[in-house]
């Protein structure tokens, strides 16, 4: 999960990073009230899980807590590369000296941890690392042996960090390790940490992944999911436990196993080029999916009004074709005259022969099957560009 | 022969007497796979019948290893306790750890693989996977048994369903081995090793490397190929038309920006000499045409 940028300032500032006082607002009039808490000159800031919002007019300075208001006013509601904005950061304003970089990320090339730091932060950080990359400093830390003072110092002299802010530096770095290690982040990046005219080191934006797998040991990350931008038959998908992505096209798609199910949507989209359709969804009912599982996955599908005709595809491995279909059946059942598109079925694998005999005595006038994946999803294309 | 794994494979069964454990002991043993125990710390002492089969459970690895002399393990437990669990399999020394459990947080599988290095003497697969087979011989993991046999080609895969798939459709060729390895941002065995260890086995003729969007895992692989393997490789990648910037299910499986694309891996593949399939029925299908000619 990302985290907005307020999140990761209260994040930050939960873990001792050096902050700026920042409050968030969705509305102008609450911009206000915390640019008055603040005091003086503020920042409004549109929060949004998506970088060069800056370049997109997403940033503003405020004078004082009326043009706060106007300027959260102007923000709020723009659209920057596809994300509404339905959040502003109100921050307080530093005189900037230098701007620097520092990120502690999860390396997958390397299988390790990576820390990089550069005296050459801001806005131009990637092209900085594309052109100059002597000018960032990349060391790998074990998760075993993990980051001290002695360490720190050594990577922060290797960002060539001028010797005045060698030390305090260094610390921040300390403390975001500890920051990335406690919360089970994967990302972990400050850009522009700053030096300030009177000498101060703060974090002035920050972006932080957090690992969705280590939440059973982080119950306060639930209140950090950001149900507003879920799409609503993602988030049903989510209740009930499924992997479950929305694309745009009209035949829908149901399978175990993610890769199975990604090269089924491969698939299913090389067959719709004859007829005009594509994908509609990626849905994964996981390996040991029951028939409950495949009644809710499939009810899901139904639900969305773009889908015209349903492929499942399933190679039974834990899952056994049985369980598969009796599901199909019983979410039929369960959903009787609300099932209204054609199904098209592939069983392969574990009891496949068993799974094919209980939908060929169910014989519901919806559902189809056939041996191949290539075939099912011809036919799954066809039935759509039908409809 | 084999990779990995062969029929003198003794295997113990970390988290054994959990209903998962239990349900793939018996699987694998009824397809000929040579479980000589389980580890399950408190449960010490006890006996479990599966399968037939007197099976004794022991409290730690290195326990289980005096005990039945085994040689691998097998990790089913929850993800909670799955770093306990490896980093007890590794103080063991066992030579190899196939670690089935999904939704380890990546934190845990870096400290535990990072540990692994510097032991020096384990090999990890997965997390996140679904284990390896030798048809015939050994199955380690949750792969279905009975979808081929024996043969020459050997599979390489982060994605379980499409090994089964792959399997299934070049089922009368048959595997050497089959390596699912697992999808998960930290991996203890990638694809470079498993293609070291086919062109290092006189028995595997053909390679098929099945891949996903994501990373850069296959384009590694593909400068290895380059420089290593002599032996005729094909290879697939899901997830061709997949959108950028959508998460499809495993934490590797993202798309951001141009790297990582299956274009991407397949343009680097190909200037390896590996011909690569756009779905897995074209895969098997450029995989026959090589052995045949």
């Amino acid at each position: 999960m990302d985290l907005f940028e307020y999140q990761a300032r209260d994040l930050f500032e939960a873990k001792g990073v050096p902050v700026l006082g920042g409050a968030v607002a969705t509305t102008p009039e609450e911009a206000r009230t915390a640019a008055e808490k603040l005091g003086g000159k503020v920042v409004v800031k549109a929060q949004v899980k998506i970088g060069g919002r800056g370049k997109a007019g997403g940033v503003k300075l405020a004078e004082n807590p009326d043009d706060a208001f106007e300027k959260a006013k102007a923000i709020l509601g723009m659209d920057i590369k596809g994300h509404l904005v339905r959040k502003v950061m109100i921050a307080g304003a530093a005189p900037i000296e230098s701007e620097y970089y520092l990120a502690i990320l999860l390396d997958r090339s390397a299988r390790s941890f990576l820390v990089m730091a550069s005296v050459a932060g801001g806005m131009d950080i990637e092209e900085v690392a594309h052109k100059t990359p002597e000018k960032l400093a990349r060391v790998h830390v074990n998760a075993n042996q993990g980051l001290d003072k002695a360490k720190a110092i050594e990577i922060v002299k290797k960002g060539a960090f001028p010797e005045d802010v060698i030390n305090d530096v260094a610390d921040v770095l300390v403390t975001l390790w500890k920051t990335f290690q406690e919360s089970d982040a994967t990302l972990v990046e400050v850009n522009p940490l700053v030096k300030t005219k009177d000498g101060r080191i703060i974090a002035l934006d920050g972006k932080v992944t957090l690992d969705d797998n280590a939440a059973f040991r982080h119950p306060d990350h639930e209140s950090l999911i950001d149900h507003a931008a879920t799409n609503p038959l993602e988030a049903l998908a989510k209740e009930k436990d499924l992997n479950y992505v929305k694309l745009d096209g009209e035949v829908g798609v149901i399978g175990n196993g993610a890769g199975l199910v990604m090269s089924t949507l491969d698939v299913v989209a090389y067959a719709g080029e004859k007829y005009g359709v594509k994908p509609a969804n990626f849905l994964d009912i996981g390996g040991g999916a029951s028939a409950q599982v495949m009644a809710d996955g499939l009810s899901i599908i139904l639900g969305d009004p773009a889908v015209r005709s349903v492929f499942v595809n399933v190679f039974g491995g834990i899952t056994a074709c049985d369980a598969v279909a009796n599901g199909i059946v019983q979410a039929l059942e369960i959903l009787g005259d609300k099932a209204t598109k054609p199904l098209v079925v592939r069983l392969d694998g574990n009891n496949v022969n068993e799974g094919r005999r209980i939908l060929n005595e169910a014989n519901h006038p919806l559902v189809s099957q056939i041996d191949t994946m290539d075939g099912a999803a011809a036919r799954a294309a066809e039935l759509a560009a039908q409809r | 022969m084999t990779i990995f794994i062969d029929e003198n494979t003794k295997v113990i069964v970390q988290g054994m007497t959990g209903s998962e454990g239990t349900k793939h002991t018996r699987r694998m043993i009824a397809s000929g796979t040579k479980i000589v125990g389980g580890v399950t710390p408190g449960k010490g002492g006890q006996e479990v019948e599966i399968e037939g089969k007197k099976l004794p459970v022991f409290n730690t690895v290195k326990e289980a290893v005096a005990a039945t002399g085994a040689t691998a393990s097998v990790v089913f437990v929850p993800p909670k306790f799955a770093k306990a669990a490896v980093v007890d399999a590794i103080d063991a020394e066992l030579p190899l750890v196939v670690v089935i459990t999904e939704g380890i947080p990546v934190h845990d599988t870096a400290a535990f693989f990072a540990y692994s290095q510097e032991k020096g003497k384990t090999r990890i697969i997965g997390p996140n996977c679904p284990g390896l087979i030798s048809p015939g011989k050994c199955n380690i993991g949750i792969t279905p048994s009975d979808i081929t046999g024996p043969g020459k080609i050997g599979l390489v895969s982060k994605s379980g369903t499409l090994t089964y798939q792959m399997m299934y459709e070049l089922r009368d060729i048959g595997f050497t081995t089959a390596v699912g390895i697992g999808g998960d941002p930290i991996i203890g065995t990638t694809h470079i090793d498993c293609l070291r260890a086919f062109q290092d086995d006189p028995n595997t003729e053909a390679i098929v490397m099945i891949g996903e969007i994501g990373g850069d895992a296959e384009e590694r692989a593909a400068a290895f190929i380059k420089e290593y393997v002599t032996k005729p490789v094909v290879g697939y990648v899901a997830g061709f038309t997949a959108p950028e910037g959508k998460t499809m299910g495993h934490a590797g499986a993202i798309v951001s920006g141009s790297s990582g694309t299956a274009e991407a891996k397949k343009v680097a593949l190909e200037a390896a000499g590996v011909r690569v399939g756009k779905t897995p029925s074209e895969t098997a299908r450029l995989l026959r045409g090589i052995l045949k000619a």
